[in-house]
């Protein structure tokens, strides 16, 4: 499979000495939805900056569309659309004379159908009603979804988007993933960054996770989380009984929560339906039993050692 | 790499990429500040015209003393002929309403952008850096000419209203028609907008070190105030002819009959050496600049 960015040993180390991104060997294949996960603050951001070729690397080499960054901007950056770390627009301007000035800054529009494209990506974005107002009036979310839609102005090979739901209600949210879906399905590689697991299990295909500058993982998003082990899950209010029935069966607690007993997975020549039954004989009241299957926030929890959340 | 061969080539029309000066032009100009600059400097023109009206109605004469008297050059002469408020008006401007105009714009014109996060928009639509410094050096001008102009064209109307119009005396005592006052009135303007070249390359090359567009514009009118002050120590002489204010006030010289070119040479050759200096200066930093903003 063709890739569409590929970086090796991307380092950038800013002149405060502060190492933002640290030998960072990406791959992201054609077509994929490719999230691109970690904490505020790990450097995902700096690294599209690099891809975009708006900062140059310290040292090592990023290519997109298979063409050197930030050497070929001209050449690759008319074939991708991007949405780095917000929207910005000019506030004095209508949200369609911001499209319009966007779309006159890149060279290969052709000015004749500039209009056309504009009027295309309010539709595609909602905006069509409120293309007129000034975009200093605008919600963040109508702001946000103004970004997206230069970023669509043109048929893209590659689309970046950087927390693109940031600000969104989960309405916007929802829509937004639609969105990314159905540009997936017409064949344009997304490659999107968040700091929200769950967004990314929902829509990626592939990811990769960083944390204090350096690559943790990357691979499609099934391998990552069945790279994790699933956990027990018993709900019952019996809880100290069935603890220990659990523990004579050999199995670990973890947590107990109200009514929920957490627990390793059992081991897998162990029935989980004569388990259950060892749980009912002795009089425990069941009212859940099952293992759940491993998330990607487990897989982080598992190969960074500590919660998602703490910042670099 | 077949990916990379169907790259190659994106198609561009070299009349395309004008299209980002059209759109630089049309938003620079549709900034309420551009239009409150324009609308001060068409003021001034009007306050000296009615100021001089009022002083001379009672049938005295403006200043009392010779040619440098008192007010900008010409200011004597506005009574017997109104096209002389065109030469008042842009000897009052140029040293500060003009140049201050210009910082603001030229200050604005690349950290403004870096500032609202706009910059980074641009860059990967892709303007092109050089193409985008190009594009907003060339807007500045613009506004160089247009902002001449707007003080000429309201200084030509408010001496109309006012005052007589008629052959015009020049520096050197010979009468010229009407006519070719009105000329060398247009090439005046021309001189005037070219004296501002200078100011205009300085302010660029500072709007490329700072995000912050009010630093920018601070610090070129900041820069342009201090010239102004430094040209008025005599100590200083040696280095005076640097300064890009230094022959700003030559374009007089296109009042005298024979012209005069030593100065008005000077002035502009000058004008063109800060542009090449801070124009590179400008593009060497633009084009590496790490752009986090």
């Amino acid at each position: 499979m063709a890739t569409v960015i590929e970086t090796r040993e991307l380092t950038k180390r800013y002149r405060g000495g502060q190492l933002a991104v640290d030998r960072l060997s990406l791959t992201v294949p054609e077509g994929a939805v490719f999230g691109f996960l970690g904490p505020n603050g790990s450097g995902k951001t700096t690294t599209i900056r690099m891809l975009m070729g708006l900062i140059e690397p310290t040292s090592g080499a990023a290519e997109v569309l298979g063409r050197p960054m930030p050497r070929a901007t001209r050449a690759v950056l008319p074939q991708v659309g991007a949405l780095i770390e917000g929207p910005a627009l000019y506030g004095f301007l209508s949200g369609r004379d911001n499209l319009l000035r966007y779309d006159s800054a890149d060279p290969t529009a052709d000015p004749r159908t500039r209009k056309a494209r504009v009027d295309g990506a309010l539709e595609r974005v909602g905006l069509r009603a409120a293309a007129g107002k000034k975009a200093k009036a605008y919600s963040l979310g109508m702001k946000q979804r103004l970004g997206l839609a230069a970023a669509l102005l043109q048929p893209r090979r590659l689309l970046v988007l950087d927390e693109p739901t940031n600000g969104l209600d989960p309405q916007g949210m929802r829509e937004i993933r639609t969105l990314v879906r159905e540009l997936a399905d017409d064949g344009t590689t997304v490659f999107l960054s968040s700091h929200l697991l769950d967004e990314i299990e929902q829509v990626c295909s592939h990811a990769a996770v960083m944390a204090q500058g350096r690559l943790i993982t990357q691979g499609p998003v099934a391998e990552l989380a069945a790279g994790a082990r699933g956990k027990l899950v018993v709900t019952t209010p019996d809880i100290i009984d069935a603890g220990r029935v659990l523990k004579e069966c050999g199995i670990t607690v973890l947590t107990t929560d109200g009514d929920r007993i957490t627990a390793e997975p059992p081991p897998p020549d162990m029935d989980l339906a004569a388990l259950n039954a060892a749980l009912v004989t002795v009089g425990v009241r069941v009212r859940g039993f099952g293992v759940e299957r491993a998330s990607l926030e487990d897989a982080f929890v598992a190969l960074t050692g500590e919660g998602f959340d703490v910042a670099g | 790499m077949s990916q990379a061969e169907a790259l190659a080539a994106p198609r561009v029309k070299a009349v395309w990429t004008l299209g980002l000066l059209r759109s630089e032009l049309s938003t620079t100009f549709r900034r309420w500040r551009t239009l409150a600059l324009l609308a001060v400097l068409t003021g001034v023109p009007i306050l000296i015209g009615v100021a001089v009206k009022i002083e001379t109605s009672d049938g005295s004469t403006i200043g009392g003393g010779g040619p440098d008297g008192g007010g900008p050059a010409f200011i004597a002469q506005i009574t017997n002929n109104g096209l002389f408020l065109v030469f008042t008006s842009l000897a009052a401007t140029l040293p500060f309403f003009l140049p201050m105009a210009v910082g603001v714009i030229a200050g604005d014109a690349v950290a403004g952008e870096a500032n609202a996060g706009t910059l980074r928009y641009l860059l990967v639509a892709p303007a092109g850096r050089t193409r985008l410094l190009l594009t907003k050096y060339a807007t500045t001008m613009t506004f160089c000419v247009v902002a001449t102009l707007v003080v000429a064209v309201s200084a030509l109307v408010t001496g109309a209203v006012l005052f007589p119009l008629g052959d015009v005396v020049t520096i050197s005592g010979t009468r010229i028609g009407f006519a070719e006052g009105l000329w060398r009135a247009f090439l005046i303007a021309l001189v005037v907008a070219a004296s501002l070249i200078g100011i205009a390359a300085l302010g660029l090359f500072v709007s490329t070190l700072t995000n912050s567009g009010i630093a920018a514009m601070a610090t070129t009118v900041g820069l342009l105030i201090t010239v102004q002050i430094l040209d008025q120590i005599p100590q200083l002489h040696a280095v005076q002819p640097y300064f890009f204010s230094h022959h700003w006030l030559s374009f007089a010289d296109l009042m005298r009959e024979p012209v005069y070119w030593d100065d008005l040479t000077k002035n502009l050759q000058l004008q063109a050496l800060y542009a090449a200096v801070f124009g590179s200066a400008a593009w060497a930093r633009f084009t590496a600049k790490d752009i986090t903003a």
